[in-house]
């Protein structure tokens, strides 16, 4: 082959890998480094962070606001009340999950569906003994699972029982949903379903389905695997554009005060929905990530932009911006 | 959002700063921009010779100074037995050697080194000497002034006065065979132009030429117009002065004094050295002061030091650029700069293969600590003392087979390779070996390019010798902090988005 031909070939490959920067900016993708000095650092304060890096602070702050969060049993923050476990377990009746406060994707996070005389029945059916749970609550605390290994505190939860709706899309774990939420208005919406490649961890870089969500009404846009649009879950087989998430107003709404309780501008909701309470906090996150574009096919740019471009003076009430986002960001109409 | 014309404006001043003090250092004090160029150097010995009788004997010879065209870079002399030392004297800088009884034939050396230099910095001002009336017997005044009256009246200034001058003493060929009965040619001359009132001696210079031995001096007229100065050739009227012509002697004083001693005489002989620019650069600016700024000024050790810190701002810039252009993830921000630095003592291969074994080994032992449920900091410390020990056994194993390079492994910085060892690890159990790949090869790759950048002659000649470009780094570090594009991977990333458009 002469010198040019392989020129040319390798300038293809590029072409066919590589976006273009002007195709990208056209459609409006959130870069990583636009994301960093154009909307984190300039609209989340970064004496906030600590807020949502710990979980239990975040607990506090939504009960204040009265934002709905999964029931906290109990917090062991020292060794030594470790061996009170079982004392604080007795408080509930079924199941319970105990995680890392300053834990990141779904890290240390163990789940008991039921506890009975036989055990503590695990949410993959195996039965654990108190000291096991010990064992998992001083790994905790020893900051197994936290950022830098610091020390850390473990929360004892109520149980989760996740809605019948998601059942078949989500292998093992929980199915949540992120919204993010731009200077109290809900932008982008996706759901993260776990899958047997991601170990039932909804981490979409483990391999978790990231399924974008139509904010108008919070039908599946699309649905991708690894960055690759996928039509059906990889180990159900259940068509992926049937999800639809129930309660959306609240889901919505839920998301949007989380914007008047933390103060941060731009901030990544996670939504966990409730067969009995309902959609729940479970997280929030100061740094969201920018796959959200690829699940909705989507760029973020366009409607932060729209957001921005809003009046300041004119202060709108959660509900105002729900219904200004739904009528906005949809595909319908 | 604050605006961002101050932001703009620093990095511009920065910018600017950095090329205006790179230009300055570049064009006036002649530092070249590639490494390598070199400067020629310039050896004279003079040997001073003399019989002694048994007396006490002090012999004084002139020595050149940094003077337009010639640094003095070092002198030294050879004199067994004589006392040394140099004195500074209203008619110039002399060695004086100085001894109590001495016999026969001596020979004392003076050697020199002068640095071709355009942009030379003589150490004293030129000082125009004063007039001295001197009053001459007859018939020798009167043929005197009718010379110096003939070329007044055929001159319009101090140098053309001059040249006639000398023209005259050439054209009168009795007129001057008469004066030189009194005094040589090149006194007369330098007389009469002090009574005309133009300010003018002799001076003695070196004609240089590699190789030449048993040279002598040569006689010139300095001739004064204000503050400037011409140098003739009181033999051709040639007026100017060569680019291999070093002023020996140039204060209006003798050049060989000997006192106490008979048939002193003075030769010269000379070498011509192609020296690196930085050893040139290196002996000039060892005892200036003009020059605080210059990091030549520093002892030989400390410049080595510095010639390493000052590498460290390419490397840093290669990090921001790589992660923020491209958006390779490393292990730790700034380890791969260190590591960089690693590589350069060790050499890249040896670096490489002392690193992945450290770094494996490492993890490997570190998967058992995480066994033991330790708090970080005794954890870190115990990875800090496993790598110190893995670091004295592959020591000793590569010199028991031989191998010196191996020895190099110490070169590491141990806390850093802990560090690493321990994100790896901990990134291990986090996110599964992939990750450890992805962030470790981004790590070496990432360290490897500011090895190679770091390790570039031209970017260590740049960087330790024009402080400018460290504003220049600056700037650019500062504009990659502010740039909202998007990165390489990103591309990639979001490549579906494109495809999905069109459809």
């Amino acid at each position: 082959m002469s010198e040019p031909a392989v020129k040319m070939n390798w300038l293809q490959t590029m072409r066919e890998r590589y976006a273009h920067p002007g195709a990208l900016s056209k459609i409006g993708v959130l870069g990583m480094n636009r994301r960093n000095v154009s909307y984190i650092s300039r609209y989340n304060p970064r004496h906030l962070f600590p807020l949502v890096d710990d979980k239990l602070q975040t607990k506090e702050l939504a009960l204040e606001a009265g934002v709905k969060v999964p029931d906290l049993i109990g917090v062991i923050s020292e060794q030594h009340a470790v061996k009170e476990l079982s004392h604080i377990l007795q408080r509930c009746s079924s199941g319970f999950c105990i995680k890392p406060a300053h834990g990141s994707g779904g890290k240390g996070i163990m789940v008991v569906t039921r506890q009975s005389e036989e055990g503590y029945r695990k949410s993959n059916g195996q039965f654990a003994t108190i000291s096991d749970l010990e064992r998992h609550v001083s790994n905790i605390l020893a900051g197994l699972f936290s950022l830098g290994g610091r020390a850390d505190v473990a929360i004892i939860e109520d149980l989760i029982h996740f809605d019948d709706c998601f059942s078949g899309f989500s292998y093992e774990g929980v199915p949540d949903t992120r919204v993010i939420v731009f200077r109290g208005f809900p932008v982008m919406a996706m759901m993260r379903l776990s899958t047997a490649d991601s170990n039932g961890k909804a981490n979409l870089h483990q391999g978790a389905v990231g399924v974008g969500l139509d904010i108008g009404d919070g039908h599946a846009l699309r649905a991708v695997q690894f960055d690759k649009p996928i039509l059906l879950h990889p180990d159900t087989g259940l068509n992926m554009m049937t999800l639809k998430v129930p309660h959306w107003e609240e889901v919505l709404t839920l998301a949007v005060s989380c914007y008047e309780m933390s103060g941060l501008g731009y901030l990544g909701t996670d939504i966990v929905l409730d067969r009995f309470k309902g959609p729940m906090l479970l997280e929030l996150n100061a740094r969201p990530g920018l796959t959200i574009q690829i699940a909705n096919g989507k760029g973020l740019l366009p409607r932060l932009r729209q957001i921005e471009s809003l009046s300041h003076k004119k202060r709108m009430s959660v509900a105002d911006r729900v219904a200004y986002a739904r009528e906005h960001f949809t595909d319908h109409r | 959002m604050a605006s961002r014309t101050p932001f703009y404006i620093l990095v511009s001043l920065l910018f600017l700063a950095g090329t205006a003090l790179t230009l300055h250092r570049h064009i006036a004090f002649d530092i070249p921009w590639f490494p390598g160029e070199q400067r020629q150097t310039w050896s004279i010995e003079a040997k001073v010779d003399f019989e002694a009788d048994g007396n006490p004997v002090t012999a004084r010879l002139a020595i050149p100074n940094t003077q337009p065209g010639f640094t003095q870079l070092n002198q030294q002399t050879a004199s067994p037995g004589y006392g040394l030392s140099f004195v500074e004297r209203e008619s110039g800088t002399y060695a004086e050697w100085s001894i109590r009884e001495a016999n026969g034939d001596q020979s004392l050396y003076y050697k020199v080194d002068m640095l071709v230099d355009p942009f030379a910095i003589p150490d004293e001002q030129v000082v125009i000497p004063s007039a001295k009336p001197n009053v001459e017997k007859e018939p020798y005044a009167t043929a005197a002034q009718m010379i110096l009256d003939r070329a007044i009246e055929r001159s319009s200034s101090n140098y053309t006065l001059a040249r006639e001058l000398i023209h005259e003493f050439n054209n009168q060929e009795q007129t001057a065979e008469l004066l030189a009965q009194v005094k040589p040619k090149t006194a007369w001359i330098s007389q009469l132009l002090q009574e005309a009132g133009v300010p003018a001696r002799r001076i003695h210079a070196l004609e240089l030429e590699d190789g030449r031995r048993r040279q002598s001096l040569i006689e010139y007229i300095q001739v004064f117009d204000g503050e400037e100065y011409d140098i003739f050739n009181p033999e051709t009227g040639e007026q100017g002065q060569a680019e291999n012509m070093l002023l020996w002697q140039y204060h209006s004083g003798p050049v060989l004094e000997v006192i106490g001693a008979t048939n002193a005489q003075v030769s010269y002989s000379m070498i011509s050295q192609e020296q690196p620019f930085n050893i040139a650069l290196n002996q000039k600016f060892a005892d200036n002061e003009w020059l605080n700024f210059s990091l030549y000024t520093l002892p030989l050790e400390e410049q080595a030091i510095f010639k390493g810190i000052l590498l460290i701002p390419v490397g840093v810039l290669i990090v921001v650029l790589m992660r923020i252009l491209v958006g390779i993830k490393t292990s730790g921000t700034f380890m791969p700069v260190l590591i960089a630095m690693a590589f350069i003592q060790t050499s890249l291969l040896t670096g490489l293969i002392g690193f992945l074994l450290i770094v494996g080994v490492g993890l490997m032992i570190r998967s058992y600590l995480s066994y033991l449920n330790l708090l970080l900091v005794a954890r870190i410390s115990a990875v800090i003392i496993m790598v110190i020990g893995m670091i004295a056994i592959f020591s000793i194993i590569a010199y028991k087979f031989g191998l010196t390079e191996g020895m190099k492994i110490t070169f590491f910085p141990m806390i850093i390779l802990a560090w690493t060892i321990e994100r790896m690890s901990i990134l291990w159990e986090e996110e599964g070996a992939k990750q450890v790949m992805i962030q470790g090869g981004g790590s070496l790759l990432v360290a490897i390019l500011a090895y190679m950048a770091m390790n570039l002659d031209w970017v260590r000649h740049l960087t330790f010798n024009f402080m400018g470009i460290q504003f220049i780094l600056m700037g650019l570090t500062l504009v990659a902090g502010s740039y909202t594009g998007y990165r390489l991977l990103e591309l990639k990333r979001f490549k579906p988005l494109t495809k999905l458009d069109k459809s």
